[in-house]
């Protein structure tokens, strides 16, 4: 099973180019393992990190499937159910906020939407922009630091001052102020999907200098590694090096950092939602149905807590499996 | 109309004794607070609500404590815009005539203060003379004369000094802006307008020139009242108004506190409206409208001088525990969605219709608060207050009756003969500082949804509304095909109410209010009828004419008559609501049951 398997491996995939490059070829061949496979081993082991791993791919199967599943409950995130509201108060009629058969985690108070349907539909908006915002600043991250690392000087400082920059800016402040001047239609969106795309736009482009400085820290150390010198005496180009030898061995820190920045993210966008700047009604946001719960604190509390509890597992399990992620493929990490 | 009002007060004063009666049964067997309560003698739920609450129990004495949520905008009552101002100004200012003390709809008409008696018209109109009474004072003890009335009303025409107040003083008495107002005033004595007679100190004398049926009512807003000239400090004034009322200041902070005491140069037998219970009055501003919620339950205030209602949290709170302190009344307000001919296809009055049919009206009000916090469902654009209107007895689109969950098939019809049959799309713009606003919205794009017409929210700045929704080129441009909004009386009267909103003449390039751009002679015509009519039955004729023709152009798709849930401490004696004020308590008699 090892030998017809690995051999091309070991020539082809750049992946294991780090581990190679410190381990000999000997030990190697006797492993036979690749790092990710590695990796894998390790974390297969953290029972935090995998539980935290299934929980994220629940939430993206939930997300995904979200019309599904409400149907099947038979409910529309949109749609009203005023006869369960007491009139006098504007609070559902039922105890914990309304929970019934029918509305699993309760109805919102004054328009008796079903919670368990918004939060299904919340679910997709708050891990499109928590994904999509993370891909937009490590493609910015990555390029920008890779350049910065690998060819010094006026490139590198030019960049890191953008990035230092960038960590100063106050964005909460500049996604306000950006969005309440953005059009109602662009680039044949309306409505919503001017608001996620800008939403992930900003949070991405504020995001990049994050990965931007390790990767741009770590290709520092890398460019002067031998294979590098070796690559460069057998007359390989620049854009090769960047992008063959040094990329390949960025992946780690990379997807460590991807992984702690999805939650991060996500937490933006409830921030930015509970502020108004979110996604427009009557897409269901967590964020919004939080900053609607305020009213009702006291009177309806199982509407605060449910989208808090939503915000809260999603963020812990991505933190969960990102921790276990890093552990796994950087053993020497300071934990 | 008058039938109506009996019964509803009726039905007000059974649900008063439903509610205290069961009130009796919790405290009996819970106990705690609401015991409490009753001993303190709460007079019971909507007890204060157009009629007058434990008018025998007010002692002379005691600090009668006010806190709020917002300041007002000015206490120079040159300036101030606040229906709750206007009415707290009385403490401190008099004016030739006022709004009587009394509760409900007798609280709108007009009684003489200053004056001896209401106006003595002639010209067709156009002439108006009052005589001064004798022992009006203002608190350094000199007497109020003819001159210091006219000094303060001439104070309107300097609205680049003293901006932010009503203007309808210079609107009917110099509408083409010939003065310059007191500051600029060439004349050594500051009193060169010329529209103003004082043939002597006890004698004023108004020629307009144009009758207008409301000009007595204007004279009774509180910027009308009589400001001295030595003691004028212009854009200062608000910081001390010097008084001419039964209060003086004494400490002003703005935004933190103001105390009032008793002025002690005026005379109780000068004046014949106001009581002066209270030795002291005091407000004490809160950031948080829970906040003060909570310092109303607690007793540690007497009542909101905001006086717009509790908020959702505080309003829950009182509504279960401490129903016998609250109070019911219509605000004056009416909340509504109106609809701009400049945008497509909103310039088509059958597409106009289908949103008013296809709207879901119960849901719209549970989205404003319901029947009790939110009001009665809006059938037309006179709010109850206002002299003809005919309440929910008008309902065009059977807005409260068949049509009241919204008429789907009555909708799509009317979207045919509007060229839509397949809806179309359009944006809602909302306050995005109002939460009950967006919540409104939302019912309203959920409703129109189901008969395809397709609705996108645009929540704007909601303290910028006059270069928003108020600019009508804006609103064409952004799309706008429907502003949320809602509209209270200046003075009780059609006037007070619509002219702005519904007159061709009032549509402005800025601060617009005719938002649906209302170009109807028939309507211009009969505003004109009515200043011209002195007689009042004719006037609430006129008003009610007016209002059907409103009605009938489909501009207009009305949510809610305001009620609002108000609290009434227990300290409180002589509390009733007035229409002058919108449906507020009148603070002005207010009293205490103990001068401790």
């Amino acid at each position: 099973m090892t030998a017809p398997l690995h051999e091309p491996t070991a020539e082809a995939a750049p992946s294991a180019a780090e581990e190679a490059a410190v381990v000999s070829a000997d030990a190697k061949a006797v492993q036979g393992r690749s790092l990710g496979r590695i990796a894998w081993e390790r974390l297969k082991r953290d029972k935090l990190a995998l539980t935290g791993g299934v929980v994220v791919l629940v939430l993206i199967v939930i997300a995904l499937l979200a019309p599904v599943i409400t149907n099947l409950v038979g409910q529309d995130p949109d749609a009203y159910h005023e006869n369960l509201i007491d009139p006098l108060f504007g609070t559902p009629t039922g105890s914990l906020g309304g929970i019934s058969g029918d509305h699993l985690l309760g109805i919102e108070p004054v328009n008796g939407r079903d919670i368990f349907a918004r939060i299904l539909y919340g679910a997709q908006i708050s891990l499109l922009v928590g994904f999509l915002s993370a891909v937009v600043a490590v493609i910015l991250g990555t390029v920008l630091g890779i350049l910065a690392g690998f060819f010094g000087g006026w490139v590198d400082s030019a960049i890191s001052r953008v990035m230092d920059g960038l960590l100063a800016f106050p964005q909460l402040l500049f996604i306000i102020a950006l969005v309440s001047v953005m059009p109602n239609e662009m680039l044949g969106l309306s409505g919503t999907g001017v608001r996620v795309f800008v939403m992930i736009l900003v949070i991405g482009f504020f995001g990049w200098p994050y990965i931007g400085r390790v990767v741009r820290g770590q290709t520092l150390s890398l460019r002067e590694r031998e294979y590098v010198e070796a690559a460069r005496s057998l007359g390989a180009g620049r854009f090769y090096i960047l992008f063959k030898e040094l990329l390949p061995n960025l992946v780690a820190p990379i997807i460590v950092y991807t992984t702690m920045m999805i939650p991060t993210n996500i937490l933006t966008e409830a921030a930015l939602s509970f502020l108004g700047v979110g996604v427009k009604p009557p897409t269901a946001s967590w964020g919004q149905m939080l900053s609607n719960a305020i009213d009702y604190y006291d009177s309806d509390p199982m509407y605060m807590v449910v989208p808090g509890v939503a915000i809260f597992i999603t963020v812990l399990a991505f933190n969960l499996f990102g921790d276990g992620v890093r552990d796994a493929l950087d053993p020497k990490g300071s934990r | 109309m008058t039938t109506q009002r009996t019964s509803g007060r009726r039905k007000q004063a059974m649900a008063a004794a439903a509610v205290v009666a069961a009130l009796l049964t919790t405290a009996a067997c819970g106990g705690g607070k609401d015991s409490d309560g009753s001993k303190n003698g709460a007079a019971g739920f909507d007890a204060a609500n157009n009629k007058v609450a434990q008018a025998s129990l007010a002692k002379k004495g005691g600090t009668l404590r006010f806190g709020g949520a917002q300041d007002a905008d000015s206490w120079d009552t040159t300036r101030g815009y606040y229906g709750f101002a206007w009415n707290f100004m009385r403490y401190y200012s008099r004016q030739l005539v006022t709004n009587k003390t009394e509760p409900g709809k007798e609280g709108a008409k007009l009684t003489p203060d200053l004056a001896t008696g209401l106006a003595k018209v002639s010209d067709g109109g156009k002439t108006y003379t009052y005589t001064l009474r004798d022992g009006i004072t203002w608190e350094d003890g000199k007497p109020i004369t003819s001159k210091d009335i006219k000094y303060g009303i001439e104070r309107v025409w300097a609205q680049d000094v003293l901006s932010g107040g009503p203007t309808y003083l210079k609107d009917f008495l110099d509408p083409d802006g010939k003065y310059q107002g007191p500051y600029k005033d060439k004349a050594a004595d500051h009193l060169g307008l010329k529209a103003i007679d004082t043939p002597d100190d006890k004698t004023i004398v108004f020629h307009l020139p144009k009758a207008n049926a409301d000009f007595e009512e204007v004279l009774a807003l509180t910027s009308a009242s009589p400001v001295r000239q030595d003691q004028d400090t212009k854009s200062k004034y608000s910081l001390h108004p010097f008084s001419s009322g039964p209060y003086k200041f004494e400490s002003y902070n703005p935004g933190k506190d103001l105390t009032l005491v008793r002025n002690t140069n005026w005379k109780q037998s000068s004046d014949p409206v106001r009581k002066a219970y209270p030795d002291k009055i005091t407000i004490k501003f809160f950031s948080n409208a829970n906040d003060l919620d909570q310092r109303l339950i607690n007793g540690d205030i007497d009542l909101d001088i905001n006086q717009t209602g509790m908020s959702p949290q505080g309003r829950t709170a009182a509504l279960k525990q401490h129903k016998a302190n609250l109070d019911n009344p219509v605000s004056g307000y009416i909340r509504y969605a109106v609809f701009p001919q400049s945008v497509k296809p909103f310039d088509n009055i059958h597409c106009r219709n289908a949103v008013i049919y296809g709207a879901d009206h119960v849901s719209l009000q549970t989205a404003r608060g319901g029947p009790v916090a939110g009001g009665d469902i809006g059938t037309n654009m006179l709010p109850p207050s206002v002299p003809g209107s005919e309440g929910q007895k008008y309902d065009p689109f059977e807005l409260a009756g068949a049509n009241k969950t919204g008429n789907a098939a009555k909708a799509k019809e009317e979207l045919k003969a509007c060229g839509q049959p397949n809806g179309f799309k359009t944006t809602i713009a909302v306050r995005n500082n109002k939460p009950v606003e967006v919540a409104t919205a939302q019912s309203l794009q959920a409703s129109l949804k189901k008969i395809g017409i397709t609705a996108d929210i645009d929540q704007y700045d909601g303290s910028q509304t006059t270069g928003i929704i108020g600019s009508p080129s804006n609103v064409k441009k952004k799309g706008y095909g429907v502003i949320i909004m809602g509209w209270g009386p200046d003075f009780p009267t059609v006037q007070g109410f619509g002219l702005p909103l519904w007159d061709s003449k009032y549509i402005l390039q800025s601060g617009n209010n005719n938002y649906a751009l209302i170009k109807d002679k028939a309507i211009d015509g009969l505003f004109n009828d009515y200043v011209n009519t002195l007689d009042e039955a004719k006037k609430t004729q006129i008003a009610t004419q007016i209002n059907h023709k409103v009605m009938e152009g489909g501009y207009y798709l009305p949510f809610v008559f305001e009620k609002f849930i108000n609290w009434r401490g227990d300290r409180l004696a002589n509390v009733y609501t007035t229409d002058a004020y919108s449906g507020q308590y009148d603070f002005v008699n207010l009293g205490l049951k103990s001068a401790k």
